[in-house]
């Protein structure tokens, strides 16, 4: 069962993560560029405090969002969803539809101007209480969210 | 304590059912309940202020000069605390109803709770010691929420309470909105004591002897730290001050004096001391371990009921929990070092509804396996014997382990040895190896099995602990791992267990993937509101 193929999240959730890294970042690359407008640096080390916001700028806006969505996937069958997620520290969840006690389906402002949503599905656990899948297409995470509800509901009739 | 409480309407006794669809006040003698404790809260301070006031005058007018005042302010704090215990009161209303348990409260800003019945996992009766004198019970609505925000319904005498939850418990159990089978006193004899539920059969119950024993073993110097703190709290009623007290005798080098004493003791003599003193603080411990086992655990009974398990126990605070059976999510069967050697074990289960603050019930907390296996089966559950497929973890999980945590002191060591520190460093050295050795066992003594209803996890090399969930009442699989764990080739395997953990650590990841898939296949075979209700 772990050599199912797992779906790919949609690409806008790249896009997003990148502009939430870029906000992050933001403020000290400002931050930098005043510095060196006001010249607190002598002349040929004038934009070098430059250097080190626009490193972590290609970290968390170029490098860290596209690997994290490479890592993340989900497989969902006839009665269980299989979230994969994290770059470094992998976990890898699976939820019977069966156990699910509630669903949520949630977009932030971000998410909502590109289209895409979070499915977080509620289990009595007191591990994993909610496990959260985002980056899907907000009609998408619709109706998985009616399936997986279609399911509980006839399972429980 | 036997004879029911006086302000109960004469009218009850003919009627068994509890009133559908009314809003009800509590019982009246709430008010005494919640007068004793706000006086206990109010005297004592009132009484250390007085006793500043008056020790703190130079001359002995002080005390003199307060007493006038002493009787109209203890007359004014009466007086209020009355009538704020009688608005609340009267401001506080329940209502059982076709649907739900509702309860207002409130005096200035009102509160309304609603609890619906299918989210009720329990209906449990406590009697603290003043409540007990007075003839009431609190009767507690758990919704496993965490043990916060249940329904609390303070107080109603013990036979409304015990009304209430048959009441409550038929309608949770879906036998309609029609109590009418009279659930209680058919034979009209509610004891008073917390009874009159039927009877069932003992699976559990613990003699004096038995308790005593059990005290033994729960050793315990909590009493030297309770005298410590009650020494830093109270310390102000002392004619003398403590840690003035201290200083001056290590200052005027009176122990010094008492070294020279001792020193001038023979050899035999300064043993006999040393032995006299962990005598002591053994006898001590062992005495505050009986003692709190005796009032924790007084008339420990566990039974089955039609409805579930039922246990009673408690010596000042008496308490009175059913658990129904499917509720039981999984259970646990601890040890200790030294009891394990005599074959003592402890039971409790775990389910959604909090016990006194823990999340686990204590079943049989002092037993022997012969005794705990009737009632783990009872509960549908099996206990584990030496047949099950026990597995050990990756050993290179516990490799890596042992490394990382010797390192540390193993340099250090190494460094100190090139210092010549010598001592130190062996020291530092046999640091090193006890934590190697420590992991070592951990490889050895933690295993996982899965039969083909249960999984199961031991965990404890001197006092193992069991865990034995049932595989359908499990909610989630997870299988993760950090970055050493993917070069190495391990994961920790965690399951969702209501009201518990259970998770697996540097599992191989063949193993966690077997383990997850058969625990995946029976889960999904099962839905969770199908399961016995």
């Amino acid at each position: 069962m772990d050599t199912e193929p797992l779906t790919q999240l949609d690409p806008a959730y790249a896009t997003v993560m990148r502009i939430e890294g870029a906000i992050i970042v933001a403020p000290f690359l400002i931050a930098a560029v005043v510095l060196g407008l006001a010249g607190a640096f002598p002349a040929p080390w004038t934009w070098a405090p430059l250097a080190v916001p626009v490193l972590i700028a290609l970290v968390f806006v170029l490098l860290v969002p596209i690997k994290r969505y490479l890592a993340r996937g989900y497989h969902m069958s006839s009665d269980r969803l299989r979230v994969v997620r994290g770059v470094m520290f992998h976990a890898d969840t699976v939820v019977p539809f069966s156990r699910v006690q509630h669903l949520d389906v949630e977009q932030g402002p971000l998410e909502r101007a590109f289209g895409i949503a979070r499915l977080i599905l509620h289990t009595a656990g007191t591990h994993n209480s909610s496990v959260t899948l985002p980056g899907l297409r907000h009609g998408d995470a619709v109706a998985m969210r009616e399936e997986i509800r279609a399911h509980v509901k006839r399972e429980s009739l | 304590m036997s004879e029911p409480a006086a302000d109960i309407p004469a009218d009850e006794g003919a009627a068994p059912d509890v009133e559908m669809d009314e809003w009800l006040r509590v019982n009246p003698l709430t008010m005494m309940v919640h007068m004793a404790r706000m006086l206990a809260s109010a005297i004592i301070p009132a009484i250390a202020v007085l006793y500043g006031a008056a020790s703190s005058e130079p001359d002995s007018e002080g005390l003199a000069a307060i007493t006038p005042w002493f009787v109209p302010l203890l007359g004014a704090i009466l007086g209020f605390n009355l009538l704020a215990a009688w608005f609340s009161w009267y401001r506080l209303r329940y209502r059982v109803g076709d649907t739900d348990v509702r309860l207002e409260q409130g005096v200035i800003s009102r509160s309304a709770r609603s609890v619906p019945y299918e989210r009720i996992q329990d209906v449990s009766l406590e009697q603290k010691l003043v409540p007990r004198l007075l003839g009431l019970v609190e009767v507690k609505f758990e919704t496993g929420a965490g043990g916060k925000e249940e329904l609390k319904l303070s107080y109603v005498s013990e036979a409304e309470g015990e009304k209430l939850r048959e009441t409550v418990r038929a309608l949770v159990d879906g036998e309609a909105a029609a109590p009418a089978e009279g659930p209680t006193a058919p034979d009209g004899t509610p004891s008073g004591d917390l009874a009159a539920e039927p009877a069932g059969q003992t699976l559990f119950a613990m003699d004096t002897k038995r308790l005593f024993l059990f005290g033994l073993f729960n050793f315990s110097l909590v009493v030297f730290a309770v005298l410590l703190g009650a020494l830093q709290q109270l310390e102000f009623l002392l004619p003398f001050d403590v840690w003035d007290y201290i200083a001056d005798i290590v200052r005027d080098d009176r122990i010094a004096e008492a070294e020279e004493l001792v020193n001038g003791y023979s050899t035999i003599a300064q043993i006999l001391a040393i032995l006299y003193a962990i005598g002591a603080v053994v006898v001590v411990g062992m005495a505050s371990g009986v003692v709190r086992t005796f009032v924790r655990d007084w008339e420990f009974r566990l039974e089955r009921t039609a409805k579930g398990f039922r246990r009673r126990r408690g010596l000042l605070t008496k308490t009175d929990v059913v658990m129904p059976v499917h509720r039981v999510q999984a259970l646990v069967v601890s040890t200790g070092w030294l009891r394990r050697r005599f074959g003592w074990h402890g039971l409790s289960f775990i389910s959604l509804a909090q016990d006194a603050g823990g999340a686990n019930h204590d079943v049989a907390p002092f037993a022997q396996m012969e005794e705990i296996a009737p009632i783990a089966h009872e509960a549908g559950f099996s206990l584990p014997d030496e047949r099950a497929d026990w597995r050990r973890a990756s050993a290179d999980y516990y490799f890596d382990r042992a490394v990382l945590q010797a390192l540390i002191p193993a340099t250090a060591g190494l460094v100190l040895l090139v210092l010549g520190y010598a001592i130190v460093a062996v020291l530092l050295f046999a640091l090193a190896g006890l934590l190697v050795f420590g992991e070592y066992y951990m490889w050895r003594f933690v295993r996982h099995a899965l039969d083909p209803q249960q999984v199961l996890s031991r965990r404890g090399w001197l006092a193992p602990r069991d865990i034995i969930a049932s595989r359908v009442k499990l909610h989630s699989v997870e299988i993760s791992q950090h970055p050493l764990a993917r070069w190495r080739g391990y994961c920790t395997l965690r399951f969702g267990l209501a009201g518990g953990r259970l998770a697996f650590a540097g599992l191989s990841l063949e193993d966690a993937r077997e383990m997850r898939h058969a625990a995946l296949d029976s889960i999904a075979a099962v839905d969770f509101a199908k399961l016995p209700r």
